[in-house]
C-alpha cells in the first residue's frame, strides 16, 4: 500500500498549481478559524480572569450578577449567614470595584480595585516585590505588573499616587495569573481600605469567597445560600456563566462565530473546488487504473490519503501560522487577548476532516462512477 | 491465480496451437427501450497462444465494446470468456480487478499515462498495484523502459515524450507484470505511418513469445501485414477470421 499512496502523494504534489492552492486555500482557512477562535478563548479567558486570580472554590453572589465585573453589592449580614451554613470552612468578603487613578502628570487613568479581606488577604496575588503584610501600611496599594502596568507609569515600591482624591502609595508589586478584558490595570489592598477609597452604595460586599469543608458540603452550601435570597457558584460554574453571557449576550460570540463559519466555507469552497477539479483531470488517468486492475478500494485509499494529506498538511501550517502571528502580536501589543487551546484546535481540525471528507467524496463519487470501459472505448 | 491445467478447461489443443482465449456467445447492448442498440451479437471466436489477433472493422462494428468483454472491463448482457481457462465473469469486482492485473496488459488508444509521474513511475503503476517494494518496481521498470528502447527517459514526465515514445511507455506499462494477454487499442492511431509499422514491428518482434496472445483493434490496413490472424466485424457481428500476412519469426520479452 505503501507504493499506491507514494504514487498518489506525486500526483498531487506534482501537480504544483493545484497543490499550492489546496495548501495555501486550507492553510488560510485554518489560520482564520483557529485565529477567529483563539480571540474567542482569549476574551472569554480574560473576562473570567479575577475569578482565576483569586482562586475562591465557591463564589456567593447576587442572582442578578452576569459577569465578575458588575457585581452587585449585598448586605454585610449575608456575610454572616454564609458563615453559619453547615458545610462552610470559612467565608470572606471580596471587593471589586472602579477607582480613578490621578497621575503624577496630572493625568488619569481607570483602574481595578480588589479589597482583600482584611483578616485572611484571601485571594492575595504573587508577590515580586514587598511583603503582603505591607498592605496594611498607610494608604498600602499593591500594584499588578501585567500588561496593563506601564499605563499606571510602571510606579516602583514606595511611589505615590491619588485614588479619588486620596493619596495612595505603592507598598509591593506583584503578578497575577491572567490579565483582565478591558485593559485597565489592577491594584490591591485591603477590604477596608477599599470602601474608605471608594464611593460605595449602601450594600458594600462585592462577593463573599467560601471554602467548603469537603466538596461534598457544596451542594448544601448551594442550598443555603439559595434560601438566603443569593447564589453560590463553583469557580467553574462562574466561568462559565461569564463565557455564556460573553458568548450568547453580547454579540461577540455570534460574531467571531460567523467570522468562522465564513472561514470554514471558503477553505471548503477553494479546497473542494480545486480538489474536485484535480479528481477531474486525473479522471481518465483513474479509469485507466481502474482497467489495469487497480480495486476501488484502492483508488478510493489514494484520494482519501490526497485529501487528508493537503488537509493535514494546510492544517500544521495554518496552526502554525496563527500561532506565529498571536506570538508576534502580543510582541508588540501586551494587551492582545488571543489564546490557542486544545478545543480551538480540536474545533478547527474537525473542521479540516469536514472539508477534507467533502472534498473527497466528490471526487470519490466520480471515480466510482468512472468505468474502465468508457476509458478504452476513449 | 490458480489456472486449472485439466484438459479441455484451459489448455485446448487445436492441432499445435493452445487456446488462450475463448469467447463464446458474446452479446452486449446499451440503452433501454425505444434507445436500445446491440452493439455486439453472439460473437465466438478463439485465440491462440503465441499469435496475433487483428480485430478490424468500420466504426460503431463492436470491436471495442467486444474486446472490452473479452479483457473483463465490460459484463455482457450473455455468453461468456474464458481465458487461461478462468470463466472471468464468474469472478467478483475485485477478483476480476485481479486477474485483469496479473493476466492483462492494455494499453490504450491515448496511453493514459500520467503526465505528473516520471516515464519510469508510469511503468512501474502494476508492479506497485501488485505491492512489489518501490525500489524493486522501479528498477524493473527501467529494465522494461530499456526494452522498449527508452532507458535515457525514464526519469523524465511523458508529455516531453514523443507520441511513438509515450506508445512504448505504454506497451512496457502493459509488459511489466508479465501478461499472459496483451490488448492494444488502436495502437498506431495517433501515430504516423512510420512510426506507427515500427511500434507494431516491435511488438511482434520483441513482445510476442508462445505463451502470450496478442490482440490489436485497429482500421490501419498498412500494418495488417503483422497480424497472425485477422478478425472482420461489423454491426456487431463476426464477419470473417481470415489468416494476415505475417510470418516473421519472433523471439518474446
Amino acid at each position: 500500500m505503501f507504493g499506491i499512496l507514494r504514487i498518489a502523494y506525486k500526483l498531487l504534489a506534482n501537480d504544483r498549481t493545484k497543490f499550492t492552492a489546496l495548501i495555501v486555500g486550507i492553510t488560510f482557512a485554518v489560520f482564520l478559524m483557529v485565529q477567529m477562535t483563539a480571540m474567542f478563548a482569549g476574551v472569554l479567558s480574560r473576562s473570567s480572569a479575577t475569578v482565576y486570580n483569586v482562586g475562591a472554590s465557591i463564589w456567593v453572589m447576587d442572582p442578578a450578577v452576569q459577569t465578575v465585573s458588575n457585581s452587585i453589592p449585598m448586605p454585610d449580614a449575608v456575610l454572616d449567614q454564609v458563615r453559619s451554613l453547615p458545610g462552610v470552612k470559612f467565608a470572606v468578603p471580596l471587593y471589586s470595584g472602579g477607582g480613578l487613578v490621578k497621575l503624577a502628570d496630572g493625568t488619569y487613568q481607570a483602574v481595578t480595585i480588589m479589597g482583600l479581606d482584611d483578616t485572611t488577604l484571601f485571594g492575595r496575588p504573587q508577590m515580586l516585590k514587598g511583603q503582603i503584610e505591607d498592605i496594611y501600611g498607610e494608604s498600602g496599594f499593591i500594584a499588578v505588573v501585567d500588561s496593563e502596568y506601564t499605563k499606571l507609569g510602571s510606579p516602583k515600591v514606595g511611589d505615590e499616587f491619588e485614588i479619588n482624591d486620596n493619596r495612595a502609595r505603592i507598598v509591593g508589586l506583584a503578578r497575577v495569573a491572567s490579565n483582565g478584558l478591558f485593559g485597565v490595570p489592577s491594584l490591591y489592598t485591603t477590604y477596608s481600605r477599599a470602601l474608605q477609597y471608594l464611593p460605595n452604595t449602601r450594600f458594600t460586599t462585592s462577593y463573599i469567597l467560601v471554602e467548603p469543608k469537603s466538596a461534598a458540603d457544596i451542594p448544601a452550601i448551594r442550598d443555603g445560600v439559595a434560601r438566603i435570597g443569593y447564589i453560590a457558584l463553583t469557580r467553574d460554574e462562574f466561568v462559565s456563566q461569564i463565557s455564556h453571557f460573553y458568548t450568547f449576550k453580547t454579540g461577540i460570540g455570534t460574531n467571531l462565530l460567523m467570522m468562522s463559519a465564513i472561514a470554514f466555507i471558503v477553505g471548503l469552497s477553494i479546497s473542494g473546488q480545486t480538489f474536485y477539479s484535480f479528481i477531474l483531470e486525473n479522471l481518465e488517468k483513474f479509469g485507466a487504473l481502474k482497467a489495469i486492475g487497480m480495486t476501488s478500494r484502492e483508488l478510493i485509499t489514494m484520494i482519501l490519503f490526497q485529501a487528508g494529506f493537503v488537509s493535514l498538511t494546510g492544517y500544521g501550517l495554518g496552526t502554525g501560522l496563527c500561532a506565529t502571528m498571536i506570538w508576534l502580536a502580543r510582541a508588540r501589543l501586551p494587551d492582545y487577548a488571543s489564546i490557542i487551546t486544545a478545543g480551538n484546535l480540536l474545533l478547527a481540525l474537525g473542521m479540516v476532516v469536514v472539508i477534507a471528507g467533502v472534498s473527497s467524496w466528490f471526487g470519490v463519487r466520480r471515480v466510482l462512477r468512472i468505468e474502465p470501459f468508457d476509458i478504452f472505448r476513449g | 491465480m490458480n489456472m486449472p491445467d485439466t484438459p479441455g478447461n484451459a489448455f485446448t489443443k487445436t492441432g499445435a496451437k493452445t487456446v488462450a482465449i475463448r469467447a463464446e456467445g458474446l452479446t452486449k447492448g446499451f440503452g433501454e427501450g425505444e434507445t436500445y442498440t446491440r452493439a455486439v451479437s453472439d460473437v465466438s471466436f478463439e485465440a491462440y497462444h503465441g499469435e496475433i489477433l487483428f480485430v478490424v472493422g468500420p466504426s460503431g462494428s463492436g470491436k471495442t465494446t467486444m474486446l472490452s468483454m473479452v479483457s473483463g472491463i465490460l459484463r455482457p448482457d450473455a455468453g461468456s470468456v474464458s481465458i487461461e481457462g478462468q470463466d472471468i465473469w464468474s469472478l467478483s469486482t475485485d477478483q476480476l480487478a485481479h486477474f485483469r492485473l496479473n493476466t492483462i496488459g492494455f494499453v490504450f488508444q491515448d496511453f493514459h499515462l500520467f503526465p505528473r509521474l516520471t516515464t519510469a513511475e508510469n511503468v512501474a503503476i502494476p508492479l506497485i498495484i501488485k505491492r512489489h517494494p518501490w525500489d524493486e518496481a522501479m528498477s524493473e521498470a527501467r529494465r522494461f523502459l530499456e526494452i522498449v528502447g527508452l532507458a535515457n527517459r525514464a526519469d523524465v514526465p511523458p508529455v516531453k515524450l514523443s507520441g511513438g515514445e509515450q506508445q512504448r511507455v505504454a506497451i512496457a506499462r502493459a509488459l511489466i507484470a508479465q501478461p499472459d494477454l496483451l490488448v492494444l487499442d488502436e495502437p498506431t492511431a495517433s501515430l504516423d505511418g512510420d512510426t506507427g509499422r515500427n511500434i507494431i514491428s516491435f511488438v511482434r518482434s520483441q513482445v510476442l513469445n508462445d505463451k502470450r496472445c496478442i490482440l490489436i483493434i485497429t482500421h490501419d490496413s498498412r500494418i495488417f501485414e503483422f497480424a497472425d490472424r485477422i478478425l472482420n466485424m461489423e454491426d456487431g457481428r463476426v464477419t470473417g477470421i481470415e489468416d494476415g500476412g505475417s510470418h516473421v519469426a519472433h523471439e518474446g520479452v
